[in-house]
C-alpha cells in the first residue's frame, strides 16, 4: 500500500498567506482585522519574543559566550537560521555570488533586523531622471506617505523631523539620546562635511499611544534578541500574534510551501506545502493567495508554479521574475578613540536600534559613482561577549601605558590585565549602506539540477557588482576615514583597497535584498502592478520586497510594510466590488 | 599526570582553583575528564531542538588531554592573573571555557594542540621540563619570548602566534565571565530610562554643546 498521499483540506480560506514577516505579517494584520479568515503558512517554528528571545541574559549564559557558531548573529541573537540551511541549498552561477539569509520562524527576519525604520523618498520611487539608469516605480512618494504615516502610529517610531529633500520625516517618538562616543562622531563628522542626525528606528521609547499589549523601551539595547516586552517592531509580536487574537487569522508553522495552485482559467486556488515536522504532503484553498516569503522565496514560488497557463512560471509571462535583484551595498571600518581611554563606566546600553546616522549628503553630479548611501555608526561599552579582548596585541602597543611610557604590543599579567579595563568603550565602528542599481543581467533562476530535501528545485543566484557599486563602496572608505581623523579616532581596521573592492561586501550580505517580483504599469516589463497584484493573475498579490522596482539607501523594512497594508487595503475595496 | 605532579604545577605558579584538581581526579583514561563548565545554559527556552542536542553533545565530549588542561590553566594565569581587583583567568572558569569553546570551534582545535606542543618542546629543549613542570622563572623566561610579538626572535613565531590565541581566548573568557563583567565594570544588562550622557561625562571631555 501506497504510504504517499496528499492530504487536501475543504475550506476555503478568504486568503491564504505565505510568510509571516513584515510584508506576510501586515497583511494578515489588515485582513484578520477586517473580518477575513485568513490561513498563514510559515516555513519555520512558532516564535513569540515573550518567550522565546533571549533578553537580558549574561554572556556567561551561552557555553560559547554568544558566540556566533550556532546562531550567524551571536548565541543569543533571535534569529532562527542562517546563511545556510540544512538540506536546503540554493546555488550560484559560476563566477558569481550571493549569500541569501534566511529566518525559518514566525515574523522572520523582523525579530533580529536592526528596527532601522527609513522611509524611501520621492527621488527613490522615481529615480530615472537622476541619471536614466534605473526604472521608476509606478507610484510616487505622495501615493505612499499615507500608508508610512499609519504606520508610524500603528507600529511606533522614534525620530527627529529634519525637513531634508529625499529623507521624508514620519510621525515620531523622542529619539534616544546620543552615546560619548557618537558625540565624538557628530564632531568628527561635522569636520568631515558629513551630516549626522538622530536614529530613525521601530522601537517605543515611549508608550505606544493607544496601545495596551506592548512595553516601552527599557533601554537594554538588545533589539537583535527580540524583545519580551514587544518594546521594538517585529512581525511576530506586533501583527501575527495581535490578528491571531482576532479569531480571523490561523497560522500554521513548519510548513514549507512547495507552489501556488491555479485552476483552468490561471486563477490561484490555494497553495500545496510540505510538513517539516511530519513530512506529509498538504492542499489547502483560498480565494486569494498573497506571497510574503522574501524576495528569493516568493520569486522561487511563483517559478516553480508552472501550468499550462502559466508555463514560464506563474506571474511570469514578461520573463522578469527573479530578474532584477538588488541587495544594499555595504562596507564598514573601525577604529578606537584614545581620548576615551580609562573612561568613566556607566549604563549605556540605550537602544538596540542607531542612535544616530548619517542621511545620503552629497551630489551625485559631482562624483564618480552614481547613487548614494547612507551610514550608520556603532561603539559604546556594550556587554562583552565572545570575541572581547580579542586582538589586544595589535591595540594596545599603539598607546602609552599609565606611565606615559611606550608600551610593547601584546604581554601578559597584571599590565595586560588593565589594558583590557583601558580600553574598554573605546571603540567606534561606521557601516555604510548604498543604493545599489537593479539591473536585468542580476538575477535568480531555478536551479534545474538540484532540488532541496523536500525536492522543490531551488534557487540559482547569478549577481555580480558593477563599478557603480565598487566606487561607491570606495567614496565610503574615503569618508570613514575623514569623519575617523575628524573626530581624533585611530584607524584598527585594515584599510580596503582594490584587492578587496573597497570591503564592498558580497552580494547579499547587507540582507536587504528585494526587487525579484516588481511592479510597474507594463505587464511587458513587469510582473506585477501598482497594488503588487499579478499582471496574470488578478487574485495573486507578493507583499514582501520582491515588489520592489528599485531600492533607495533606506533599509527595505519601512517601505514593505508600507506597501503591504496598501496592497491589504486595497484587495477589502476589490472585494467590496467583488473583484477578487 | 599523576595528582602530585599537577599539585605542583598549582605550587609553582600559585594557581587558585578548583578545576584543575577536579579534571586530575582520575587517572586511568588518556584525556581528562570534561571540566565542569561554569556556565548556565540550563534554561532551553526558545531554543532549537538541535541547540540543545549539540550543547549536550559538546559537553560531554573531552577534547584536552589532562596534561594539556594543566598547561592551558598556568598559561591562563599568566595571561590575566588575580590582582587588587579581581581573581585570575582560572578563578574565572576559563580553562573551562576553553576545553567547550575548541569543541564548539574546531579552527582552534589544531592550533591550540600543536601550539601546546611546541611549548612543550621548547621547554625540553631550553630546561629539560615541560612547561607545566618548569620553574616559574623558567615559565616567564620563555612566556616573555613569545608574548610581545614585534620584538619576538623570529624562531619564535609558531609560539607568538599560538601565545596570540591563548591570549584571545583567555581575555575572551575572562572578561564573559561573572567576575569579568565585573571587573570591566560593564554596568547594563537590566531595565533603565537612557537620558543621555551623564552631566560630569560631558563636560569632562568638554560635549555639554554638541547637539546631534
Amino acid at each position: 500500500m501506497s504510504t504517499f498521499e496528499i492530504k487536501k483540506s475543504g475550506t476555503v480560506y478568504d486568503a491564504i498567506i505565505v510568510g509571516s514577516g513584515a510584508g506576510g505579517g501586515m497583511a494578515g494584520y489588515v485582513l484578520a482585522h477586517a473580518g477575513l479568515k485568513v490561513l498563514m503558512l510559515e516555513a519555520g517554528a512558532y516564535f513569540d519574543p515573550a518567550k522565546d528571545a533571549q533578553q537580558l541574559k549574561f554572556p556567561y549564559e551561552s557555553p560559547r559566550r554568544g558566540a556566533s557558531t550556532v546562531r550567524p548573529f551571536g548565541d543569543f541573537d533571535a534569529a532562527y537560521g542562517g546563511w545556510e540551511l540544512d538540506g536546503e541549498p540554493y546555488t550560484t552561477e559560476n563566477g558569481t555570488q550571493f549569500d541569501w539569509f534566511r529566518a525559518r520562524m514566525l515574523g522572520g527576519r523582523t525579530n533580529h533586523w536592526g528596527r532601522i525604520s527609513l522611509r524611501m523618498g520621492p527621488n527613490d520611487f522615481k529615480s530615472h531622471h537622476i541619471d536614466g539608469l534605473t526604472d521608476d516605480w509606478p507610484i510616487t512618494y505622495d501615493e505612499v506617505k499615507p500608508f508610512y504615516d499609519k504606520l508610524d502610529r500603528l507600529i511606533g517610531i522614534y525620530g527627529t523631523v529634519e525637513n531634508l529633500e529625499n529623507e521624508p520625516d514620519g510621525i515620531y517618538l523622542p529619539p534616544p539620546k546620543p552615546r560619548l562616543n557618537e558625540l565624538f562622531i557628530k564632531k568628527g563628522a561635522e569636520k568631515a562635511g558629513v551630516t549626522v542626525i538622530p536614529g530613525r528606528g521601530s522601537v517605543l521609547t515611549e508608550a505606544l499611544p493607544g496601545n495596551k499589549d506592548r512595553g516601552a523601551c527599557f533601554f537594554c539595547g538588545q533589539c537583535g534578541r527580540s524583545c519580551k516586552v514587544y518594546g521594538d517592531f517585529s512581525a511576530s509580536s506586533c501583527l501575527v500574534i495581535p490578528a491571531v487574537k482576532t479569531g480571523n487569522l490561523k497560522v500554521l508553522t513548519n510548513a514549507m510551501v512547495r507552489e501556488v495552485l491555479t485552476d483552468a482559467d490561471g486563477l490561484a486556488t490555494g497553495v500545496s506545502y510540505v510538513d517539516r515536522e511530519d513530512l506529509q504532503e498538504y492542499q489547502v484553498r483560498g480565494k486569494m493567495v498573497i506571497l510574503g516569503a522574501s524576495a528569493g522565496e516568493s520569486a522561487r514560488l511563483l517559478l516553480n508554479s508552472v501550468s499550462t497557463r502559466h508555463p514560464n512560471g506563474l506571474a511570469n509571462s514578461s520573463g522578469v521574475v527573479g530578474k532584477y535583484i538588488h541587495d544594499s551595498t555595504g562596507a564598514s571600518l573601525g577604529g578606537f578613540l584614545p581620548q576615551l581611554m580609562d573612561r568613566k563606566r556607566y549604563n549605556e546600553d540605550g537602544v538596540g536600534s542607531v542612535h544616530i546616522y548619517t542621511p545620503w549628503w552629497l551630489d551625485n553630479k559631482k562624483l564618480n559613482f552614481p547613487r548614494g548611501y547612507h551610514i550608520e555608526y556603532g561603539g559604546g561599552m556594550h556587554m562583552p561577549s565572545y570575541g572581547f579582548g580579542m586582538g589586544m596585541h595589535k591595540l594596545n602597543g599603539l598607546m602609552p601605558d599609565r606611565d606615559g611610557n611606550k608600551r610593547e604590543a601584546g604581554g601578559f599579567g597584571a599590565s595586560l590585565k588593565d589594558d583590557y579595563r583601558r580600553f574598554y568603550g573605546t571603540q567606534v565602528g561606521m557601516a555604510g549602506r548604498g543604493t545599489a542599481i537593479a539591473r536585468a543581467d542580476n538575477y535568480c533562476e531555478i536551479d534545474k539540477e538540484v532540488v532541496d530535501k523536500y525536492g522543490i528545485p531551488v534557487l540559482k543566484f547569478n549577481y555580480k557588482w558593477t563599478d557603480a557599486e565598487v566606487q561607491q563602496a570606495k567614496h565610503m572608505q574615503e569618508t570613514f576615514q575623514e569623519i575617523m581623523h575628524g573626530m581624533g579616532a585611530i584607524i584598527t581596521s585594515k584599510i580596503p583597497g582594490p584587492e578587496t573592492n573597497y570591503g564592498l561586501e558580497a552580494p547579499g550580505r547587507i540582507i536587504h535584498e528585494v526587487g525579484t517580483v516588481r511592479m510597474g504599469d507594463d505587464p511587458k516589463k513587469s510582473a506585477l502592478n501598482k497594488w503588487s497584484q499579478a499582471h496574470d493573475c488578478r487574485n495573486l498579490f507578493v507583499v514582501d520586497a520582491a515588489p520592489f522596482v528599485q531600492q533607495g539607501d533606506k533599509n527595505a523594512t519601512w517601505t514593505i510594510l508600507a506597501l503591504s497594508m496598501r496592497t491589504s487595503e486595497y484587495i477589502l475595496e476589490q472585494r467590496k466590488k467583488l473583484n477578487v | 599526570m599523576k595528582r602530585r605532579e599537577s599539585l605542583k604545577a598549582i605550587g609553582l605558579t600559585a594557581l587558585s582553583t578548583g578545576l584543575l584538581l577536579d579534571s586530575c581526579k582520575s587517572d586511568t583514561s588518556q584525556t581528562a575528564k570534561a571540566p565542569t563548565t561554569p556556565a548556565t545554559d540550563t534554561d532551553n527556552s526558545g531554543r532549537q531542538q538541535f541547540e540543545i542536542e549539540r550543547n549536550k553533545e559538546l559537553h560531554a565530549d573531552t577534547f584536552f588531554t589532562k596534561h594539556e588542561m594543566a598547561t592551558i590553566t598556568v598559561l591562563g594565569d599568566i595571561i590575566i592573573p588575580k590582582d587588587e581587583k579581581s581573581g585570575s583567568a582560572s578563578d574565572a572558569g576559563v580553562p573551562a571555557f576553553i576545553e567547550f569553546i575548541v569543541k564548539d570551534i574546531p579552527s582552534h582545535q589544531v592550533p591550540m594542540r600543536g601550539g601546546l606542543r611546541w611549548l612543550d618542546v621548547q621547554c625540553s629543549n631550553r630546561y629539560n621540563h615541560p612547561f607545566v613542570e618548569c620553574s616559574q622563572q623558567q615559565q616567564m623566561e620563555m612566556v616573555t619570548a613569545i608574548a610581545y610579538p614585534l620584538k619576538a626572535k623570529p624562531e619564535m613565531k609558531p609560539g607568538v602566534t599560538f601565545f596570540n590565541r591563548m591570549r584571545d581566548l583567555t581575555a575572551t573568557g575572562f572578561f564573559t565571565s561573572k567576575i569579568g563583567i565585573a571587573d570591566i565594570g560593564y554596568a547594563g544588562n537590566s531595565p533603565n530610562r537612557w537620558t543621555g550622557v551623564p552631566e560630569d561625562v560631558l563636560k569632562q571631555y568638554g560635549m555639554e554643546n554638541v547637539k546631534v
